[in-house]
C-alpha cells in the first residue's frame, strides 16, 4: 500500500479533494476540519504569503530600526446570546483579540473595533454591550483607538456582529512559533477546560439547563507576561477557543511535526462542565474557552512555567496536561483513565448533542 | 458523578481483564450489541487490555446508523417546507440522505434545531403555533417511551401542529437476524442494557435457548463492560447459554412497565427497513392507529418518497458483524466522518467511525507498514 | 446506543399532567420527566435518556461488582508488580 491508512491528524495527505459541502455550513466556523479546509485550501492560497501562511494567532512585522516587531491580528464575534452567563459579546470582541496577541507575547497596544448592526437592535442593547467592551480594555490596559459602525436591514444580522483587530509590539528575539515543539517538551494548559462552551450551552433553546458555570472568557496577557517573565524557553503559547484544546493541538502536531500524548486524568476539568459534557455526549476536548492557554514548553523549564501560571489568579488550575513525543508524528493520543489509549482526532465541525 | 466514577476505576478494570484472562482456556467472539458499549470500548482502549484469543465484534449499532436512506429521503423532504420547524436529536443531522444531510439542507434555508428532549421539541409546538413542529421520533426501545410521550403529550394539551417521523427499531429481531445468518460467528453476547431498562429481559430468553449463544445484559461503563464479558466468558466456557443481568441496577427482568403500557398505546410493532441491511420482519415501531393524526409521513405526503441505498458501502455487512470497516475499499479514503458515505460511519459510535476515530486505522497502517 | 446517566432527583412536580423533576449531574440541574418512574423519591438517583428517567439505581445491586471484585483481590495484586505484560 502506498500510503498508509492516515487519521484525520494527517488530513493534508488524506485524498479528499474537496470539502463534500458545496455550501457553508455552520460546521466551516467551528474550528475543526472543515474551517481548516476552508483555511488551506482557499484562503492561504489566495493571498500566497509567508507570513499568513505559517497561521499563527497574529502576524509579526518587522518595524525599521526597531528592537520590536510589530503584532497584528484580527477576529470577529459573532454569538447567540449576545449575553451569557460569565459575559457578553462586548468582552469577548476585547479579550479573543487581546489573546491572540499576548500568546505571541507581544503587549497589546491598541485596538480597532468594526460593528456591524442589525436594524432593529435597541440602543440600550448597544450600549451595554460597549460599555462591556470598554471595561475589557480597561481590564487588559489596551486602548480602543478607532472603529467603524454599519446598519444592515433586519433579517440580514443577528443583533450584532463585531469585529476587533488589534496590534502589539513584540521583542524582537521572541521566538515563539506553533513549528518550534520537540519532543520531550510539556504540555501545560492554563485551566479548566470547556467553561466557555459549557455556559453557551447552558443558555442555548432546547438544551437549557442549570449551572453556575459561567463563561471563562478574560484577557491572558497578565498571564503570559508572568510565563515570559521566568525566562523560560517557551516554545509557543496558544489561546483555545473554537474546536477546544484539541483543534490547537493538531496545529502544533502537525506545524511541528512531532506526536502529542495526553493524560486524561491530569485534565483540569470543572465537575459541572464534565457532568454537562456526559448529558449531551460531548467531549471536554472540543468544547470552546475564551480565556485559557496551552504552552508547550522543554521539560526542564515546565514546574517554573507551571508555578509561574499558578501564581497568577487566571492561571490557578494550571496542570501538565501531556507531553511532545517523537513517536506519530502529526498525531494526538491519550491515555485513559483505565490505562487504554486512544487517537484524538480532529473534529470535522460542530460538536452535535448525542442521543447514543 | 456517582455511579460513574466507580466504573471507570482502574484497579477494578485491571482485576477484571486479569479474571477474564484466567478464564479463558479458548478462544471467543463475543459482539457488542449497542454503539454505546463500542464507543466505551474503543474511547477507554478496553480492547487493547483485553486477551488476543477474544475477538470483540460491533453489533447492529445505533439507531442513527440503522435509520434508511429512504426515511432521512423524506425527513429531509418534510424539514424543506417553509412551514415546518424540523427538530432532531443532534446525532441525526450528519446523516446523509439522497442530498446531503440535515446541516445542509438548513444551510440552504431549512428551519433544523437540535433538541435534548423530545419534550422540548412539544414545547416549540406550543411556543410557535402557527409553524409546523415536526419531530424526528428515532432511537431504539431505550428512546421510544420518551417519543411515544411526546405524542400523548401533544395530544394532551391539543397541540395540532406537532407531529412525528416515526423510524423505531428493534433490537431482538435484530439479533435474530444476526443469529439466522450462515456467517454468523458469535458466541455469545453483550446485552442492551438500555433498551432492558425498558423492556425487561424475558424476550431475550427464547434467542439465547434457540442459538445456544450466552446473553449478559451488560452496561456503557468500562468496569460493566469488563463485567458483562467476564460473565459472557465464564458462561461459554461453562457450556451454558442463558440471559443474565450483571447490569442489575437499573435493569430488571419484567423492565418498566409504565413505558411498556406508553408503547403499548402509541406504537404498533412493524417491519422496518434498516439502512445496509434491508427489512427485518416485525423490527420496529410505527404510530398506532389511535395516534395516526401525529404521523408526519401521511400528513405531510411523504410516503410516496423511495429511494435506492448506495452499492459502494459495505456498512449492512459490517451491521452483521461480517466484515469489518477495514474490508471496505472507501473506509478513510472516499469515506471519512466528514463525508460519510454509510451508516456505520455516520455516528460516532458507528463501527466505522469508532475505527477511524480511536485509532482502530493507525493499528492497521503499522501492520502494513511492517509488512 | 442510549446514552444513560445517572443523576440525583432534587424535587418532583406536575407538569402538564404528567410528573416531572428537576435532577441534579454533578450541579448541573435538568428538567427531566419522571413519569416511568413514579415511584421515585427526591435523593434518589435515576437513568436518564434524552430527558426521561428510565429506570431507579439500585444501590444494593450496584455494588455487587466491587463485592466480586474484592473477592478477586489477591489475583490483581501478584499482577500489579508485572505491569509490563
Amino acid at each position: 500500500m502506498s500510503q498508509p491508512l492516515t487519521g484525520p491528524e494527517l488530513a493534508g495527505s488524506c485524498p479528499i479533494p474537496k470539502s463534500r459541502y458545496p455550501e457553508i455550513t455552520m460546521g466551516h466556523g467551528a474550528g475543526g476540519q472543515l474551517m481548516e479546509d476552508l483555511i488551506h485550501r482557499i484562503i492561504v492560497p489566495t493571498f500566497d504569503n509567508d507570513i499568513l501562511a505559517a497561521l499563527e494567532d497574529q502576524a509579526t512585522l518587522s518595524l525599521p530600526q526597531s528592537d520590536s516587531r510589530l503584532a497584528f491580528t484580527t477576529d470577529s464575534y459573532v454569538v447567540q446570546p449576545l449575553f451569557f452567563p460569565g459575559g457578553d459579546i462586548g468582552k469577548l470582541a476585547v479579550h479573543g483579540t487581546v489573546n491572540d496577541l499576548a500568546v505571541g507575547g507581544a503587549r497589546p497596544l491598541a485596538l480597532s473595533a468594526g460593528l456591524i448592526l442589525e436594524e432593529g437592535l435597541p440602543i440600550e442593547t448597544l450600549e451595554r454591550v460597549l460599555r462591556s467592551m470598554g471595561e475589557a480594555c480597561r481590564d487588559a490596559d489596551v486602548r480602543l483607538v478607532t472603529g467603524d459602525t454599519k446598519v444592515v436591514e433586519r433579517g440580514k444580522g443577528d443583533q450584532i456582529f463585531i469585529n476587533t483587530s488589534g496590534v502589539g509590539l513584540v521583542a524582537k528575539d521572541r521566538t515563539l512559533s506553533i513549528a518550534s515543539v520537540r519532543s520531550g517538551d510539556k504540555l501545560i494548559v492554563s485551566g479548566t477546560l470547556g467553561d466557555h462552551g459549557i455556559a453557551i450551552l447552558s443558555v442555548r433553546e432546547g438544551l437549557e439547563f442549570e449551572t453556575t458555570i459561567e463563561s471563562d472568557s478574560a484577557p491572558l496577557s497578565g498571564l503570559t507576561e508572568k510565563v515570559l517573565a521566568t525566562g523560560a524557553p517557551v516554545r509557543v503559547m496558544r489561546d483555545l477557543t473554537r474546536g477546544g484544546l484539541s483543534s490547537v493541538l493538531h496545529e502544533l502536531a502537525r506545524s511541528s511535526q512531532v506526536g502529542l500524548v495526553l493524560e486524561e486524568s491530569a485534565i483540569p476539568l470543572k465537575r459541572e462542565v464534565r457532568a454537562a459534557c456526559e448529558i449531551l455526549g460531548l467531549d471536554p476536548l472540543y468544547v470552546a474557552n475564551e480565556g485559557k492557554l496551552v504552552a508547550a514548553v522543554p521539560a526542564e523549564s515546565a514546574e517554573d512555567v507551571l508555578d509561574a501560571m499558578r501564581q497568577h489568579p487566571l492561571g490557578a488550575d494550571a496542570a501538565i496536561v501531556g507531553e511532545a513525543v517523537a513517536d506519530h508524528p502529526t498525531m494526538v493520543l491519550m491515555r485513559s483513565a483505565v490505562g487504554g489509549e486512544r487517537v484524538v482526532t480532529m473534529i470535522s465541525g460542530e460538536q452535535l448533542p448525542r442521543i447514543c | 458523578m456517582r455511579y460513574l466514577d466507580e466504573y471507570r476505576d482502574p484497579v477494578a478494570a485491571r482485576k477484571l481483564v486479569q479474571g477474564i484472562e484466567r478464564a479463558m482456556t479458548r478462544p471467543w467472539t463475543l459482539m457488542e450489541i449497542c454503539g454505546g458499549q463500542t464507543h466505551t470500548i474503543v474511547k477507554f482502549g478496553i480492547d487493547r487490555l483485553l486477551p488476543k484469543a477474544l475477538e470483540l465484534v460491533h453489533g447492529p449499532g445505533c439507531p442513527v446508523c440503522v435509520t434508511s436512506l429512504e426515511v432521512i429521503d423524506r425527513a429531509h423532504s418534510i424539514a424543506s417546507r417553509p412551514e415546518v420547524i424540523f427538530t432532531s436529536f443532534g446525532d441525526m443531522l450528519r446523516v446523509p440522505g439522497s442530498q446531503g444531510d440535515l446541516l445542509e439542507l438548513k444551510a440552504r434555508g431549512a428551519d433544523v434545531r437540535v433538541v435534548y428532549s423530545p419534550l422540548d421539541a412539544v414545547e416549540l409546538a406550543a411556543k410557535h403555533p402557527y409553524r409546523d413542529i415536526v419531530f424526528f421520533a428515532v432511537g431504539f426501545e431505550t428512546t421510544a417511551p420518551a417519543n411515544a410521550m411526546a405524542v400523548k403529550q401533544a395530544r394532551r394539551r391539543g397541540l395540532d401542529n406537532f407531529s412525528i417521523l416515526a423510524s423505531h427499531v428493534l433490537v431482538p429481531p435484530a439479533i435474530e437476524f444476526l443469529l439466522q445468518s450462515p456467517a454468523n460467528r458469535v458466541d455469545g453476547f453483550l446485552g442492551p442494557g438500555h433498551v432492558c431498562t425498558v423492556m425487561g429481559t424475558e424476550e431475550y430468553e427464547p434467542l439465547a435457548e434457540r442459538y445456544g449463544v450466552p446473553i449478559e445484559i451488560t452496561g456503557f461503563e468500562p468496569v460493566d463492560m469488563l463485567e458483562g464479558i467476564l460473565r459472557t466468558v465464564e458462561q461459554l466456557e461453562a457450556g451454558e447459554a442463558k440471559v443474565r443481568t450483571p447490569y442489575r441496577r437499573v435493569v430488571s427482568r419484567e423492565g418498566n412497565p409504565h413505558a411498556r403500557d406508553l408503547l403499548a398505546e402509541v406504537f404498533d410493532v412493524c417491519d422496518r427497513k434498516w439502512r445496509g441491511i434491508g427489512t427485518i420482519p416485525a423490527s420496529g415501531y410505527r404510530l398506532s392507529e389511535s395516534y395516526r393524526a401525529f404521523d408526519a409521513a401521511s400528513r405531510f405526503d411523504v410516503e410516496t418518497v423511495e429511494t435506492r441505498e448506495s452499492p459502494i458501502c459495505i456498512s449492512g455487512e459490517i451491521l452483521q458483524g461480517v466484515k469489518k470497516p477495514l474490508d471496505c475499499p472507501a473506509f478513510s479514503t472516499a469515506c471519512t466522518p466528514q463525508t460519510p458515505l454509510g451508516a456505520t460511519m455516520v455516528s460516532s459510535e458507528g463501527a466505522c467511525a469508532a475505527y477511524y476515530a480511536y485509532g482502530r486505522h493507525l493499528e492497521a497502517a503499522t501492520t502494513e507498514v511492517a509488512r | 446506543m442510549c446514552l444513560g446517566v445517572p443523576g440525583k432527583v432534587i424535587d418532583t412536580f406536575r407538569e402538564h399532567d404528567i410528573l416531572m423533576g428537576k435532577v441534579s449531574f454533578d450541579g448541573v440541574v435538568k428538567k427531566i420527566c419522571l413519569d416511568h418512574v413514579p415511584e421515585v423519591e427526591p435523593g434518589e438517583y435515576v437513568l436518564v435518556h434524552v430527558g426521561f428517567a428510565l429506570s431507579r439505581i439500585d444501590e444494593q445491586y450496584a455494588r455487587e461488582v466491587f463485592e466480586l471484585l474484592d473477592s478477586m483481590g489477591e489475583i490483581a495484586e501478584l499482577k500489579l508488580e508485572d505491569p509490563g505484560s
